[in-house]
């Protein structure tokens, strides 16, 4: 049973078929990865299914539903999260903030506006404990604006990861990040997608990481899908090597 | 049927005066991304400026009359010399900080602008309605309608014209498209951006400042037209989107022509129908008829 | 104690202290010191209302004054149309006119962003300064409307001066504490509301747009609501000032007061919760003071925001903060 299924999602701009006709189909609990050259339509296609733009024709159906013109908010509530690829957080708030903020949402708690925030411990309780999955609960205090990359890019995932999605997008979460310090990164947010039993789509450029972390992987090239399959047969997928992992390998 | 060419005509007047402001707003935020709030003193500037300079050659020398006409532009080049000051000093080092600090400099601007006005030329009215009378009238079937009118129009389709002409047919209207289109593209192509903004700040603000200096002959300057030409010079480019020249000249159009036959029906709510013409814009098409967003 | 961080005991314990001073004001300062400083309390009443807007969400109006106009006007309304003298029902009737305008002027303001959303709001504002002068036979045009003293609590409540008691005193003493426990009330609320989840969700909307929207803050309408909590504070603010001043004006309305109150907002500081509240305060002295001096006080207030963009961001409050911390530092 597919969590989300694209039917003949397409994007043009201008004359650039961003996202071509693509059918893209995803199974509940599978972390896959997207990978691609730059251009060849990963992110367009996050975009289109998170909500961030609208789509030009096609069908996006999540657990069976047809979310193509869902409101961002609607498809949150649906259970979709997303990160991004240049860290999207809430600068001026502390880490734990950033955080409560996604579980206060989340719960409905926003709303309120006679209530101190501080005063909610459960909210508190259960952001300390998502800081604690990622390593940072000792920046827990510190504005987001003052993490290190590294951190940054945790936060921005651990945001997505507290609204307890059903489906995760990773737009690169390892990207401008040092060499030593993927794997430890990638270790984290897989074993957290996996406790937690999430679905994981993730946006990769770094091959090593793909062929570790993914037992799917899906290979698009000019708003295409042009390979989908395990990491052994995208590896011997000639097309794929061509087109892409010739300078990709060692990335 | 001569009453209705008088209101086009007049509507025209309008769009011309509102084309240069607007059109000066909107080619700064597409090059620049930034709108200042003071460039409805730019254009009360140059009004002022062109109103004092006419006034001095008038009085001191009457017979000179004719080539007085030609000190006309000098609001506009007052204005841009303004803006090419202006831009390096109090704009330049905000670049790199939140919004909201460039909309309080340029809102500390207009402040001091709009005393410093005052400072300089009173606050009783500037008026230069001798050039106005001057070019005399024309007969338009059984009434008349000043000439001078005529001239502003046309001074104001020589700018579309002229400004069309050095945005898409010129080096530098290359250069500063790119800039506003990726401005990071454009520096790292060795494009020096500091001196295109500057440039483009001050063509700006001579467009504005030119506008001023045209229409003072025909309603004088006065404290107070800097604030009230930046509303409509919004309404404008709330109609044709921010950013667009096109879209200047066709809200302008628009403004000058809704402006014009309101007047005439509804004097009372003249102001309100052009707010509400711009509501609906913003309603249903929020990044204006042709605007980027 | 700035935005973002954790209330602090510090800034509770100086917020008490200001509180005790400002009580003891009336029975060491003279009568007109006083009501000086009531003015400044009723300006910082408007400039938190305001800060709702720019330091916890993000957005920078240039329209404010609309709010404070409605609030006064109201008050003015009620005094020519219904005969009324009490003072909370002044109170109710600024709240509610100013609740409607910003709901209103909201819906259709908080569909943009930063520089039209400032433009729209000036632009608004301007209508309605020019409604008040063409509908003059309602507003008394710029003859404006005389408003007399109010009765606070309907007589019930009491304090040293009899029925004698002339205008100043009431204004005062009695009027004065009415005001300040007005404005210990909104800064109370104020305070809990910036603290709440709605508060944190402002402060994320202000931070990251797009990022709020994706963990499912509707930005709209949370941009909306505090617009109308702004507003109302705003005309609270205009609803208390017009019995202080006697008389209520179209100026108020015009977009040289909003720009005032932009003005002390930045110049106490926006990035602080009482940096508005100090930067009214200290402004209402300025402006008394420095008034009389020259007539181009426009150009100064344009130069002193000038140069606090330049080199004090930070405002009154906030600069000082930061050299405690600083000096906090270099000591431990």
């Amino acid at each position: 049973m597919s969590i989300l299924e694209t039917r003949k999602l397409a994007k043009s701009f201008g004359d650039t078929h961003a996202v071509d006709n693509v059918d893209f189909a995803v199974s509940a609990g599978e972390v896959l990865a997207l990978i691609g050259s730059n251009g060849a339509g990963k992110t367009t296609l996050v975009n289109l299914i998170s909500g961030l733009i609208p789509a030009d024709s096609g069908t996006v159906l999540f657990e069976g539903a047809d979310i193509t013109a869902a409101s961002i908010h609607r498809k949150i509530a649906l259970g979709i999260a997303r990160s991004f690829q240049l860290v999207n957080l809430f600068d001026q708030l502390s880490t734990l903030d950033n955080v409560a903020l996604a579980i206060f949402s989340r719960d409905g708690k926003t709303r309120k506006l006679f209530r101190l925030s501080e005063g909610d411990s459960a909210v508190r309780e259960e952001a300390m404990g998502v800081l604690r999955q990622f390593g940072l609960e000792g920046k827990a205090r510190v504005a987001a604006g003052g993490l290190s990359q590294g951190e940054r890019k945790l936060l921005d995932v651990a945001v997505a990861y507290a609204l307890r999605p059903k489906l995760l997008f990773l737009d690169e979460p390892t990207s401008g990040v040092s060499t030593r310090e993927k794997a430890p990164i990638m270790d984290i947010i897989t074993s957290v997608v996996r406790s937690g039993r999430i679905t994981a789509v993730i946006i990769e450029h770094d091959m090593d990481v793909v062929f570790t972390y993914c037992p799917r992987i899906v290979a698009m090239h000019q708003g295409a899908i042009l390979a989908d399959g395990t990491p052994e047969e995208i590896r011997n997928n000639e097309q794929v090597t061509a087109n892409m992992l010739g300078s990709q390998a060692h990335s | 049927m001569d009453i209705f060419l008088i209101h086009v005509l007049n509507s025209l007047l309008y769009a011309s005066v509102l084309f240069l402001i607007a059109g000066g707003l909107s080619l700064i935020y597409g090059v620049m991304r930034i709108v200042n709030l003071a460039h409805g003193n730019l254009y009360a500037f140059g009004a002022y400026t062109t109103a004092w300079a006419v006034g001095r050659a008038i009085g001191d020398a009457p017979s000179a009359r004719p080539l007085v006409y030609a000190l006309l532009p000098v609001g506009a080049l007052a204005a841009a010399g303004l803006g090419a000051v202006l831009e390096p000093l109090l704009l330049r080092p905000l670049y790199r900080r939140a919004e909201e600090y460039q909309l309080l400099i340029t809102f500390g601007l207009l402040l001091i602008l709009e005393d410093l006005m005052r400072l300089i030329w009173g606050p009783y009215p500037l008026s230069v309605s001798a050039l106005y009378e001057g070019l005399g009238s024309l007969t338009v079937g059984e009434s008349v309608y000043p000439t001078y009118n005529l001239l502003v129009i046309v001074v104001g389709g020589v700018a579309a014209a002229g400004l069309w002409a050095f945005v898409y047919r010129t080096q530098f209207g290359v250069v500063l498209r790119a800039t506003s289109q990726n401005m990071r593209m454009a520096s790292a192509l060795g494009v020096n951006v500091n001196r295109v903004y500057v440039q483009a700040f001050t063509l700006g603000c001579f467009m504005a400042g030119l506008g001023g200096a045209i229409v003072v002959p025909q309603q004088g300057a006065v404290l107070g037209m800097g604030v009230d030409a930046l509303i409509l010079a919004f309404v404008v480019v709330v109609i044709g989107g921010l950013g667009s020249l096109e879209g200047a000249l066709i809200g302008a159009l628009m403004v000058g022509i809704v402006r014009e036959f309101g007047i005439t029906f509804f004097p009372e709510v003249e102001l309100a129908v052009l707010y509400l013409m711009a509501a609906v814009v913003l309603l249903i098409r929020p990044a204006g008829l042709l605007g980027r967003a | 104690m700035s935005i973002g961080g954790a209330p602090s005991r510090r800034a509770a314990s100086a917020a008490v202290l200001g509180v005790v001073l400002l009580a003891v004001a009336p029975l060491v300062l003279p009568a007109d010191q006083t009501i000086l400083l009531s003015y400044g309390l009723v300006f910082a009443i408007a400039a938190l209302g305001f800060n709702l807007l720019l330091g916890y969400t993000g957005l920078l109006s240039f329209g404010h004054s609309a709010y404070f106009g409605v609030g006064a006007y109201a008050v003015a309304f009620i005094v020519k149309y219904l005969k009324i003298e009490s003072m909370e029902l002044f109170v109710v009737g600024g709240v509610l006119a100013s609740a409607v305008v910003a709901a209103l002027f909201g819906f259709l303001c908080v569909r943009y962003t930063r520089i039209f959303f400032g433009i729209l709001t000036m632009a608004l504002s301007q209508v309605l300064w020019s409604l008040a002068f063409k509908f003059f036979w309602v507003t008394g045009g710029s003859d404006g409307l005389r408003v007399p003293t109010p009765r606070l609590l309907s007589g019930l409540v009491t304090l040293a001066s009899g029925p004698a008691e002339d205008k100043m005193t009431f204004l005062a003493h009695r009027y004065y504490y009415y005001v300040l426990a007005v404005f210990a009330l909104a800064v109370a609320l104020m305070w809990v509301i910036v603290h709440s989840p709605f508060g944190k969700a402002l402060q994320a909307i202000r931070d990251n747009e797009t990022r709020a929207e994706f963990v499912g803050v509707q930005v709209r309408h949370y941009r909306w609501v505090a617009f109308v909590i702004s507003g109302v504070y705003t005309g609270l603010a205009g609803a208390l000032w017009v019995p202080l001043n006697g008389l209520t004006t179209p100026d108020i309305m015009h977009w040289t007061f909003s720009g005032k109150i932009v003005f002390f907002t930045v110049l106490g500081g926006f990035q602080t919760f009482f940096g508005p509240v100090v930067g009214a305060v200290i402004y209402n002295y300025l402006e008394t003071y420095a008034v009389g001096h020259t007539v181009y006080w426009q150009m100064v207030l344009g130069v002193v925001l000038v140069v606090l963009v330049l080199a004090l961001p930070a405002g009154i409050v906030g600069t000082a903060n930061r050299m405690v911390l600083r000096w906090r530092r270099a000591a431990a």
